[in-house]
């Protein structure tokens, strides 16, 4: 069976422009630079990297937010790299987003039950008011809000049943790729776990194939199925979640994990070898494999040979000409369950 | 470490007369903070962690506030100082860092300029003097190649090295205690790692005391010597990091440990939130403040206010709630074992919540 999504070779970059009657083109940033992955029907797929690792900007082009500067997409077997006009809409319906914050991505001025039946007004459907209303209503159940609450407006309501709100918009026209942007980076720790507790019930009661985007790798392994890693616009490392966390090969995944503060404070004290300097500027990413400038294992070839996306026969795929041994992962202060 | 608290909060109260109500932001806390030792203070939206630091610099008086309770450091009563004798302390003795560097530092000045106006600030320093001393602050937090640096403004620095910054103008004066209100909340977790061990290497080097606040408890795991859990204007348990996290007392503490995933418990394991939302500040819940909230609260806990007390046989740690100190370890080993609460409250034998 084919993947629920394809994604091939994707590249966006923004043009930096110098003028200003004629602009010309003097750089560009590689938001995504050459980035493959497939999304299977009904799994969980991370994206996780830090600032300036594209995961925000591939999101957008998977649904057309914005427009490849190349590769392409293949949504449930059709090329929808290039749709236009009323073809673009009805791909639309079936690949929505949850956005980070939920005070900017709601109208204060709409009630939550216009906000919620306004994918149908644009994809006129549900024309019926009753009928609306009621379908409303249902989602605003499904994700836990009072139906009664139709009429309310966003500030009304705590940030967690904001997010909630979204996550009920997104669902409107039953899509068939729900992606999920920072959903919770921006909530409170205690409603963190409602929401996504929330995303997973719906994810099995309605059979939804979902892309959660987080920096939060501990709530990235809990809630996806596979995982990739992205750094300055490409994928360097991609596998099962235990696989990758379990034993990542790509130094940079390595480093991420080491960095991750340990809510265990009787092994606070260990050993941890932490990643310098700061990540290099998208405009002017460094050669051949990114990552070499700041890899504690980067050698001559790593500057002048980019390494591909490849199975190392050990459950994920790694980008790296010089993948992590067991002793080293030891040594970087990786505390993870095998 | 010496015996006598740098800082001793004690009983504090901040209240903001608004149009809704009285906000009760403070209500009653006391706590105390070691020369060379890192206090950590942890809760969320509304617990009035960052209230109670401002305070003590007495950065809420312009907002109307009203103050109650002592802050002594160094024996002298921050409360009733004058604003000129805070002015004296704030950016010398005590200094404070922020969340978010790029709202917090000057955009229109260079750095260099913001870092040379803290030092003379609180030093007759001439301006060669003071630019050198900038010069150094840079080097000793870490920023590559400071003497170009040092002319550059903040726009032009990355997150992490924004933060550097800050913490450089913090440590100007060589202050006594940093308060660092969510310093890495806002960056990557690799340069958050860089930061949290900056930090700790100045603590080691400068013997400063930190107050760190966070709701990140791997954050307070990593950095913290004791822990204070914050929730609706009070400290609802105080104890050494370690014995928070080994026995943790209060259902709130519990809450916020089973609730966010960690690398180190199982991957799916499920995620136990705490129900609904942290309360009004203006309409507190009645008796305990957290019953609303909690799995395992009995009827009296809607009328009975608990206060603060020791904990049976751990001299250091304090906890403020009704259950039996025997039923709260024994419903944390079930929670611990990855038990729901309502497991664990049937295992316990405790009646269900009422509430």
């Amino acid at each position: 069976m084919t993947a629920l999504v394809e994604a091939r070779d994707l590249v966006k970059h923004f043009p930096i422009t110098r003028g200003i009657v004629f602009q010309r083109k003097v750089g560009a940033v590689r938001a995504v630079d050459g980035v493959s992955f497939a999304i299977e029907h009904g799994e969980t797929l991370g994206l996780v990297g830090e600032t300036g690792c594209g995961k925000s900007t591939t999101a957008r082009l998977l649904m057309r937010l914005l427009q490849v500067t190349d590769g392409s997409i293949r949504f449930d077997g059709e090329d929808v790299t290039h749709l236009k006009g009323a073809r673009l809409k009805a791909f639309r319906r079936d690949v929505q987003m949850i956005f980070q914050d939920p005070y900017s991505s709601l109208n204060p001025r709409k009630t939550v039950g216009s906000i919620i039946g306004e994918p149908f007004t644009i994809h006129r459907l549900e024309r019926d008011r009753a009928a609306r209303k009621r379908s409303v209503q249902e989602l605003m159940e499904m994700v836990g809000l009072n139906p009664e609450h139709y009429n309310r407006y966003p500030h009304e309501f705590s940030g967690g049943q904001r997010q909630r709100i979204g996550v009920a918009r997104a669902l409107a026209l039953r899509p068939k790729l729900l992606i999920a942007d920072e959903p919770v980076s921006a909530l409170d720790v205690s409603i963190q776990a409602q929401v996504l507790n929330l995303l997973r019930e719906l994810q099995s009661s309605l059979g939804l194939t979902l892309l959660f985007i987080a920096h939060d790798l501990s709530v990235v392994r809990h809630m996806c199925d596979r995982v990739a890693v992205m750094y300055l616009g490409k994928i360097v490392e991609i596998g099962p979640g235990d696989a990758l966390y379990g034993m990542p090969r790509h130094p940079y995944t390595g480093a991420l994990l080491a960095a991750v503060p340990l809510a265990d404070p009787s092994r606070h004290g260990e050993q941890r070898r932490l990643l310098g300097g700061d990540v290099p500027s998208p405009a002017n990413p460094p050669s051949a494999c990114h990552f070499h400038t700041r890899c504690p294992k980067a050698q001559e070839l790593c500057s002048l040979e980019e390494p591909p996306l490849e199975d190392k026969r050990t459950g994920t795929l790694t980008a790296c000409h010089y993948p992590l041994e067991q002793q080293e992962m030891a040594q970087l202060g990786l505390r993870v369950p095998g | 470490m010496s015996d006598e608290p740098l800082l001793r909060v004690e009983d504090l109260r901040v209240e903001f007369p608004t149009e809704d109500g009285v906000v009760h932001a403070v209500d009653g806390i006391t706590y105390q903070v070691f020369k060379g030792r890192t206090l950590g203070i942890v809760g969320e939206s509304g617990s009035g962690k960052t209230v109670s630091s401002l305070t003590t610099l007495g950065l809420t008086r312009r907002q109307g506030a009203r103050i109650s309770g002592r802050i002594l450091f160094e024996g002298r009563d921050l409360v009733t100082c004058s604003e000129e004798q805070l002015r004296a302390i704030r950016g010398n003795e005590i200094a404070m860092i922020f969340q978010d560097p790029l709202s917090s530092l000057h955009p229109l000045y260079r750095v260099g300029r913001q870092l040379i106006e803290a030092v003379r600030a609180h030093r007759d320093a001439s301006r060669q003097q003071a630019r050198a001393r900038a010069l150094e602050l840079l080097g000793l937090v870490g920023i590559p190649d400071p003497a170009r640096r040092v002319d550059m403004y903040p726009h032009e620095f990355s997150g992490g090295m924004r933060q550097r910054v800050m913490i450089a103008m913090a440590l100007a004066n060589e202050p006594k205690l940093l308060i660092a209100d969510e310093p890495t909340t806002a960056l990557d977790v690799t340069v958050q790692a860089q930061i949290l061990e900056l930090m700790e290497r100045l603590q080691r080097e400068l013997g400063m005391a930190i107050v760190i606040i966070t709701h990140d408890m791997g954050v307070v795991a990593e950095t913290a010597d004791d822990v204070a859990v914050m929730y609706a204007g009070r400290i609802v348990e105080t104890a050494p990091t370690g014995q928070v996290f080994a026995a943790p007392q209060h259902p709130y503490t519990w809450g916020l440990l089973r609730s966010i995933p960690t690398l180190e418990r199982p991957r799916d394991e499920p995620l136990v939130p705490i129900p609904g939302t942290p309360p009004s500040l203006i309409n507190r819940p009645s008796g305990c403040h957290f019953h609303p909230r909690c799995a395992y609260a009995q009827p009296d806990h809607a009328r009975i206010d608990p206060a603060l007390e020791q904990v049976p046989g751990a001299p250091e740690h304090f906890v403020a709630c009704l259950l039996e100190a025997e039923t709260r370890l024994r419903l944390w080993q079930e929670l611990r074992a990855g038990r729901k609460p309502e497991q664990a409250i049937a295992d316990v034998g405790l009646p269900e919540a009422q509430v």
